[in-house]
């Protein structure tokens, strides 16, 4: 599929003007947004990083941003490192739970995202229209209603509360907002799967049915077809969906706070988001967002390199 | 179908003729999946009705956000003291949201439009590095994006104070990449040949992008500018490390800073439906103007609602 020939598309120089008078004009087209991307992109982080390798103003509690990495401290490396595997450690077993529950909050919402996307990208019919405007319509509804949404039916005197006890399956009400990992995976779940639908919806619309179609036609089985054809199609679509919702959810720190609060539902977007708004630790704060860039830095590197593979075969 | 299949030997592991004739004649190879239909409905009704609820509070005559006590407009303008019109923090909130996303978007979109135009068709090692950082830009958690901007306008760009202004800012940068990828996937769409044939003709370089190619770009950049739009009413963690004082708090912050400080309330509700109805309303907009516009080309429904909600 990749190596389509489309000889109508060689990049021939238009005769009029000359190749560097080309160059330049497109150049000073791109230039304010490089420009801009250098000044308020690149740049802050530069300055996080002069930050996390900073030193303390003792008197002041502010941080002190070292610019030369020559004179750079690890004062603020050294306590994050400790923070993170020392004896004391509580940054670490944060992480810990971050990891988990940002893994079992993408694979729940691969499970339930993939059928729906899977129905709809091809047996909606005559309804996709219908059934892609529902799909889609949590996109559109914000991040903070979607999570009052359930604050309100979660809540002791709620609806989810009022339905369990009446059909008799919890004798009284349970605090669901109270602290548990539960909510705050479900919330997740909820929070972010609308993403993850729309990647794989479109992954799967891509697939041409002929192939499937002839899966079936060879005498595979619904199940065998969707297992050797389907399945194998959409692994790229799965791939980026997931890295499309994993992302934002390792540097969440309100979803948990507004389903529980409790500091033993705590990720490391707390404690970064805690740092920066406590005097002293706001180097520590900028060294552990850097840490977790650095770690996140291989799946979006792989990111980018996919949809752009992807993007190139689509033209 | 099923016929010429049972008349063939059995093909490797599947071995379907070892299965039971009766079952297979039974089911019908082309048979509706109402189980998966039943499972996609499921999951609509779990994601959707919450949202309805949390609506209809915001109408209940009453303090409770979970328990109905009839239907009024107290929490929109009826209430002197706490409705969304007279609550002096809920009111500035609405303006906040609307005033980020019409300043980022009037600067986001031309940016992002200029830069896919000059990266596109501008080869090169420099093009090529930015177009990577552009992508970076799209991808990196907002957290850490938000963490960078926070120092750059405390320490770096000091004279930028945190309110307003750092907002725009680095929701620009947060959202230029719509503009930037959606103009670019077109642009490879488009070819060449429309910019050639206008060369041919003797049109300047300015001549032809203003004259031939931003035409036919229009659905692109309207579609991304709805993107921009719609993504900054809904931003929650850049406005929020940038915000200063309450009334730099945009709705998303709002709800978030007072359900959290155990300030609930329907007002809530009704502050996070204006939001939703304000989002709805670009939606359409979106893709009635998007429908439009691509009125000429082939292309579905589906094609339209996908590219308004970004995919």
């Amino acid at each position: 599929m990749a190596t389509r020939v489309q000889p109508t598309r060689q990049p021939a120089l238009p005769r009029s003007e000359p190749p560097e008078r080309r160059r330049t004009f497109y150049a000073m087209l791109a230039l304010p947004g490089i420009l801009w991307l250098a000044l308020l992109f690149i740049v802050p982080f530069y300055a996080a990083l002069a930050i996390a390798m900073g030193q303390l103003n003792r008197l002041y509690e502010t941080p002190v941003a070292i610019w030369n990495p020559l004179h750079w401290s690890s004062a603020n490396l050294t306590n994050v490192v400790r923070d993170l595997f020392g004896a004391t450690a509580f940054a670490g077993p944060l992480m810990l739970r971050t990891i988990i529950y940002v893994l079992v909050a993408s694979a729940l919402s691969l499970l339930i995202g993939y059928p729906a996307a899977y129905f709809v990208a091809r047996f909606a019919g005559h309804r996709k229209g219908l059934f892609l405007i529902l799909l889609i319509a949590p996109f559109w509804i914000s991040y903070m209603m979607r999570m009052l949404a359930w604050i309100d039916l979660l809540q002791t005197s709620g609806y989810v509360n009022k339905v369990l006890t009446s059909l008799h399956l919890i004798s009284q009400p349970v605090n669901w907002l109270g602290g548990h990992s539960f909510t705050v995976i479900a919330g997740l779940v909820y929070g972010y799967i609308p993403y993850l639908i729309l990647v794989l919806y479109a992954g799967l619309d891509r697939i041409d049915p002929s192939l499937i179609e002839a899966g079936r036609d060879l005498g595979l089985s619904r199940a065998r077809t969707f297992l050797r054809v389907t399945l194998p199609l959409s692994r790229q679509a799965i791939m980026t969906g997931l890295l499309i919702t994993m992302l934002p959810m390792f540097g969440d720190y309100f979803t948990n706070q507004l389903l529980s609060g409790s500091p033993s539902t705590s990720m490391i977007g707390n404690l970064i988001q805690g740092q920066l708004g406590t005097p002293g630790l706001q180097g520590q704060g900028a060294i552990l967002s850097l840490l977790l860039l650095l770690v996140l830095l291989i799946p979006m590197i792989y990111y980018v390199v996919a949809t752009n593979r992807a993007s190139r075969e689509a033209s | 179908m099923t016929t010429d299949i049972r008349a063939r030997p059995p093909v490797g592991p599947t071995d379907i003729a070892s299965r039971s004739l009766p079952g297979r004649l039974r089911r019908n190879p082309w048979r509706h999946p109402w189980i998966l239909e039943g499972f996609t409905w499921l999951y609509l009704i779990w994601s959707l009705v919450p949202i309805v609820i949390a609506v209809l509070f915001s109408f209940n005559n009453g303090k409770s956000q979970s328990t109905w006590q009839g239907f009024s407009w107290r929490w929109y303008f009826s209430d002197p003291v706490y409705s969304v019109l007279h609550n002096p923090t809920l009111h500035s909130a609405v303006i906040q949201t609307v005033r980020l996303s019409v300043y980022t978007t009037l600067i986001a979109v031309p940016l992002g439009v200029a830069f896919a135009l000059g990266i596109n068709r501008w080869k090169g090692y420099t093009a090529s590095t930015f177009n990577f950082v552009m992508i970076l830009s799209y991808v990196v958690p907002e957290l850490i994006f938000g963490v960078a901007m926070f120092f750059a306008f405390t320490v770096l760009f000091s004279f930028v104070h945190l309110g307003t202004i750092a907002q725009v800012l680095s929701l620009v940068t947060w959202n230029v990449s719509w503009p930037a990828i959606i103009v670019q996937a077109r642009l490879v769409t488009l070819g060449r040949q429309y910019e050639e044939a206008a060369a041919d003709l003797g049109a300047s370089q300015w001549r032809t992008v203003r004259k031939v190619l931003l035409p036919l770009l229009t659905p692109a950049i309207f579609a991304s500018a709805v993107l921009v739009f719609s993504s900054v009413i809904d931003d929650f963690v850049i406005v929020q490390l940038l915000s200063s004082t309450v009334s730099t708090q945009p709705m998303s912050v709002i709800i978030y800073s007072q359900q959290h400080g155990g300030n609930g309330g329907p007002a809530l509700n009704a502050l996070g439906t204006i939001m939703l109805i304000m989002s709805f309303i670009i939606a359409t907009a979106g893709y009635i103007g998007y429908r439009l516009m691509t009125r000429g080309e082939r292309g579905s429904t589906a094609e339209s609602l996908t590219t308004i909600a970004g995919a």
